[in-house]
């Protein structure tokens, strides 16, 4: 199957310290990858790199088989590669439709804004991601809402721009049960409409629950790959996990 | 959508606006309780009205910036810089249409520049702009030797009653500071650069993880303010014939002044462009007002401090910045 990205030999420095060290990394249509790893492993300069917001220092990064040059993150968006941030990557300061359309505003010629069709459109997603209050309309502003209705907008963001790959760098961190599960659900639904899902997370059991394969990362290096039918359960995983960090 | 959130989401995003119109009413009131006589004769009103264009000219785009979460003092210079361009090139006989535009892309390019050297060096744009608005006041007062320039000769050119002429006894400047002020509100509210402005000035790493450039947003917002110092020095420097050295740097704070009192917050993020706009007016009407009710100008400065305080203490009441 075809590979949407492929990280090959990538290598990452700040100052002295080498984040990455020739990591490589793919992403087929239609497959949900957990990318597991301790603190400091280097997970979020994996993605970052994998999303445009850091170019590499070494290694190429392909895209649907072909190597792509000066790697940003406005590329990342235009082939296809949504990201839901840790951060959110929002502005609270601004409304909700304005945050789901960031970087990617629907426009008239000139640049103005079709601002009828984005609080249409923003409204349709906030019914499907589900917002349960009265009070939240495309209008209000971001800094108003509660963690979980933030990752909604992240996640309505990705949605909206029909992503073939969505990168979920711990999105289930500060959720309830609830909003975890809203989630998943999302995983599921994008993993059935034959699009990929990279997910990464502290939970390995949120990790083993809706991932196709898994990819260890330690110290800025890929350690380990194996398929979900090599591991039974996410004790497995763990252990695992632990053994081979154990004899990098 | 219920009533509640309707006016909540309402007064978010017009109460910054709403509180500067209050300002302003609330300040024409006291003036008009004070010298009634005064306040109704036209003449009042037409030096306000020959003040407020080359104001909105340099508060409007300082709205951006704000916005986007810089700051800029060089404007004061840029827009002697820009004048001295146009001046120097009118008087050597070049057609004043020309001038203008020479103008406006010296405005620009000093614009260019210093957000440059801001964005790329990630200089304090508070210090580093400090530092161009002496550096090129300096550089105009050698290359002028202190002398100012009289440029007659462009009351003959087209140009002149286009820009600066009476349409029906208005100043042609208020009209274009009109369409100044529609073009920057559609271009603030409802265009590409204003939104990705207001994103970055609320937080640029959750902009540059959604792909916008953000120092290139930045050096273009400095680059309008720029554009709109050149406006502000070329059209005063038409209306008095006379390009003097030293011109534009009493503009430097009231410009800043009628920007925050106007309602857009110093932290960046959001701005309001009709709240500038009466900004400028409380600004502007208390340079002539304080005279109009017949206390001596030492009160102007008293009172212009003591508007910024009230204004800041007003706006408060819109909240903290949200997080």
């Amino acid at each position: 199957m075809e590979n949407i990205i492929q990280l090959d030999k990538v290598t990452k420095k700040f100052g002295g310290i080498t984040a990455l060290n020739k990591a490589s990394l793919h992403v087929k249509k239609g497959e949900v990858v957990g990318l597991i790893g301790d603190n400091g492993a280097g997970k979020s300069t994996l993605i970052k790199t994998l999303v445009g917001v850091y170019s590499p220092d070494e290694g190429h990064i392909l895209i649907r088989g072909k190597n792509v040059n000066s790697w940003n993150a406005l590329k990342a968006r235009e082939a296809g590669i949504e990201t839901v941030f840790q951060d959110r990557a929002l502005t609270p300061q601004q409304s909700i439709v304005k945050n789901i359309f960031m970087g990617k505003e629907l426009r008239y010629p000139f640049g103005f804004i079709k601002e009828k069709e984005q609080i249409k459109e923003a409204n349709r997603l906030i019914r499907e991601i589900g917002f349960t209050s009265n009070l939240i309309n495309a209008d209000s502003p971001v800094g108003n809402l509660s963690g979980g209705e933030r990752q909604g907008v992240a996640i309505a963001r990705a949605i909206y721009n029909n992503a073939e790959l969505i990168v979920l760098d711990e999105p289930t961190n500060n959720l309830s049960l609830n909003e975890t599960q809203k989630v998943f659900d999302f995983v599921l639904n994008v993993k059935k409409s034959n699009r990929s899902v990279l997910f990464i997370g502290h939970n390995i059991y949120h990790v083993y629950d809706i991932s196709d394969r898994f990819v260890i990362l330690d110290r800025g290096e890929v350690v380990h790959e194996l398929n979900k039918r090599s591991v039974s359960s996410p004790e497995e995983l763990m252990k695992i996990m632990r053994e081979t960090i154990v004899r990098h | 959508m219920n009533n509640k959130s309707f006016i909540n989401n309402m007064f978010h995003k017009n109460g910054r606006a709403l509180g500067s119109i209050g300002y302003f009413i609330l300040l024409m009131a006291i003036f008009f309780i004070g010298a009634p006589e005064a306040w109704i004769r036209p003449n009042l009103h037409q030096s306000v009205f020959v003040m407020m264009p080359t104001l909105i000219f340099l508060t409007i785009p300082l709205v951006f910036l704000v916005a986007s979460g810089e700051i800029d003092l060089s404007f004061a210079s840029t827009y002697a810089v820009a004048a001295y361009v146009f001046a120097l090139l009118v008087k050597i006989g070049i057609d004043p249409g020309i001038c203008f535009v020479a103008g406006l892309l010296t405005g620009a390019a000093i614009g260019a520049l210093v957000g440059t050297l801001i964005v790329v060096f990630r200089l304090s744009s508070l210090v580093a702009s400090l530092g161009v608005l002496f550096l090129l006041r300096g550089v105009i007062l050698l290359l002028t030797n202190s002398r100012s320039i009289t440029i007659m000769q462009v009351e003959n050119h087209w140009i002149y009653p286009l820009l600066v002429g009476k349409f029906y006894g208005f100043p042609m400047q208020i009209f274009w500071a009109a369409i100044f002020i529609i073009f920057c509100y559609y271009f603030f509210n409802k265009h590409v650069f204003g939104i990705h402005i207001q994103h970055v000035g609320d937080n640029s790493v959750s902009a540059e993880q959604m792909g916008i450039n953000v120092n290139a947003v930045k050096i273009k917002a400095f680059m309008f303010v720029g554009v709109g110092a050149a406006l502000g020095g070329m059209f005063t420097t038409m209306i008095t014939y006379t390009f003097f050295p030293t011109q534009g740097f009493g503009y430097l704070l009231l410009a800043l002044a009628a920007v925050f009192v106007g309602g857009t917050p110093y932290w960046g993020g959001l701005g309001t462009i009709i709240g500038a706009v009466f900004g400028v007016g409380v600004i502007a009407y208390m340079e002539v007002g304080i005279i109009a009710i017949g206390w001596s100008g030492e009160w102007r400065q008293f009172f212009n401090g003591l508007i910024i305080l009230l204004a800041l203490l007003g706006h408060r009441l819109h909240g903290e910045r949200v997080r």
